[in-house]
């Protein structure tokens, strides 16, 4: 964990209230995806953790969701203002021992953190299928940033304005064995249940973001965990619902 | 040179600051960020007697300067916490300890610090009778002089080291309180816990935090931190630890003017966690700026 002040390069809106902000700064301390930062943001108490969507070094991409006053003070920030930003929270995906055809399940404002896990499993070698779900067709964002890493995407509204009508889990095709999974906890449930084995990132309310508070436990097959420090990404052996 | 060390029945504190219960655990998140022995002591995550999970999710909410949590003592439970947690953060804290203890019975705060007062590394024990976010216990005693009284009898009957009583704010009376704490034998009293608090969701019509109500700390509280210290600490001859939404050297500083011997920073953690040691680096600097010599000097100092 470090705390990083970043500087705001760009803050564009991507979709309907989804904003994609990059950021300049030290993102050393990232190192898996599927891992978040939590933001300083002006006038409000606690940080926001937002996930991370892609990095390299000296250069951070976010895509956040305006669910309320935080991120909407988020979403007014300018090019060239600083924020400061707890880095390299959270576990991140476990890229050991992936079986050879994944299927990347992301869900709304789920879909981020997905865009570095493809990149890193196309890195090794391994060509996910990646199933994007979304409500409607203004919802949708990312699915030609997927496709230009070369992997096959197919993308799913739940009112069928864009792709497929459904659910992810409707756009699976043959790919039922494992899957990396981001998006709202029906859906993670829904992707839980029709594969045999997987990663699955949870969301919650938190206080702290570095695992001081115990705000955000959940119960496991191995006990309390704390989804910001022992997850957010939590394995489908020891998932409870 | 500025003379930042201050004192807690006897024992000797390099300096007055101490991360607040339940913001700290039992350190293991901090001790990669700074060295923890720079702290005058740690009040570790308040401890039960079993292990507790703590309340449904969400347990936090937002507030303007301040949050509200509701983790209900989620701990896991004092045999583990003297047996793994404390031999773990006895490699990186080697000064004696603040115990946070809380019952659901006054047997169970007896048998807590019974427990605790064995554990050589720790120097106080602070009983909690003001956790908001349980039923049946923690703040149940905490708001009645009676209880309160009952429980720092039985308790001093049976501790091996300094009883501080950690009094609730939601009360009409605090003086009262702790009064009644002091007269049953208390050695010290640590204030305030949080404020009961709550939020509501305006867009789904629904409490924020799953427990409905929770504890209101931070920045928003200080006020009626430092107001209560003022009033208890003039009011009986104890020594105070003094604690709610300090996140500064000054309002380190404030706090002792009030009357508090000692300062816990509790929510301020967790949105800087290098608060602790930020605070302690500023302490000499702020003094020597307000002409303060030798930091003890200024406990109550304002009539």
């Amino acid at each position: 964990m470090k705390d990083v002040e970043f500087k705001v390069l760009s803050n564009e809106m991507i979709a309907q209230d989804i904003f994609r902000m990059t950021l300049d700064g030290d993102t050393s301390d990232i190192t898996k995806p599927g891992q978040f930062v939590e933001i300083k943001i002006p006038g409000r108490y606690l940080r926001r953790p937002i996930s991370v969507c892609d990095w390299s070094e000296g250069k951070l991409t976010l895509i956040y969701k305006v669910v309320g006053e935080g991120t909407e003070d988020l979403s007014f920030m300018e090019p060239g203002e600083y924020l400061t930003a707890l880095t390299g929270l959270g576990n991140g995906y476990d890229l050991r021992n992936i079986q050879k055809n994944p299927v990347i399940a992301g869900g709304g404002v789920g879909v981020p953190p997905m865009y570095a896990l493809a990149k890193a499993l196309k890195q090794q070698g391994i060509t996910p299928y990646v199933a994007l779900g979304f409500n409607s067709k203004d919802d949708v964002f990312y699915e030609q940033e997927f496709r230009a890493l070369g992997v096959p995407v197919n993308v799913a509204t739940v009112d069928g304005s864009h792709g497929a009508k459904g659910f992810v889990t409707d756009i699976f095709g043959d790919h039922h064995d494992y899957a990396f999974a981001c998006g709202p906890e029906p859906m993670l449930k829904a992707v839980y249940n029709s594969v045999k084995d997987g990663q699955f990132s949870f969301e919650a309310r938190m206080g702290c973001g570095f695992g001081a508070c115990m705000g955000c436990s959940k119960k496991t097959k191995h006990g309390f965990k704390r989804v910001c420090k022992d997850g957010p990404i939590f394995t489908w052996e020891e998932i409870v619902w | 040179m500025v003379d930042i060390t201050t004192e807690l029945s006897g024992i000797k504190l390099t300096n007055p600051v101490l991360p607040a219960s339940g913001t700290f655990g039992y350190g293991k998140e901090y001790w990669d960020l700074y060295d923890l022995d720079i702290l005058g002591s740690i009040s570790f995550k308040g401890t039960t007697v079993e292990e507790r999970y703590g309340n449904e999710l969400p347990r936090i909410a937002e507030c303007p300067s301040g949050m509200i949590n509701s983790v209900g003592l989620q701990n896991p439970g004092m045999h583990e916490v003297i047996e793994k947690e404390l031999p773990e953060l006895r490699e990186h804290f080697h000064k004696p300890l603040v115990a946070n203890i809380s019952g659901f019975s006054i047997p169970e705060y007896v048998q807590l610090a019974e427990a605790m007062s064995e554990v050589p590394e720790v120097g106080i024990l602070e009983v909690n009778v003001s956790c908001p976010n349980v039923h049946g216990g923690g703040m149940a005693f905490g708001t009645s002089a009676e209880n309160v009284a009952a429980v720092t009898r039985e308790v001093k009957k049976v501790a091996k080291k300094p009883v501080y009583i950690k009094l609730s704010p939601n009360v009409t009376d605090i003086v009262s309180i702790a009064k009644a704490a002091e007269e049953a034998g208390a050695d010290g009293l640590a204030l305030i816990n949080t404020l009961l608090g709550m939020r509501i969701d305006i867009r789904r019509r629904q409490p924020v935090i799953k427990n409905k109500m929770g504890g209101f700390s931070g920045p928003a509280i200080f006020p009626v931190a430092v107001r209560m210290v003022y009033q208890v600490s003039h009011a009986v001859k104890l020594p105070v630890i003094g604690m709610g939404g300090v996140s500064t050297a000054k309002d380190v500083i404030e706090m002792m003017m009030a009357g508090a011997s000692a300062v816990e920073v509790g929510a301020a953690n967790l949105v800087n966690p290098y608060v602790c040691r930020d605070i302690i680096e500023d302490l000499p600097e702020v003094c020597a700026e307000l002409g303060i010599e030798r930091l003890r000097d200024i406990i109550g100092c304002v009539e």
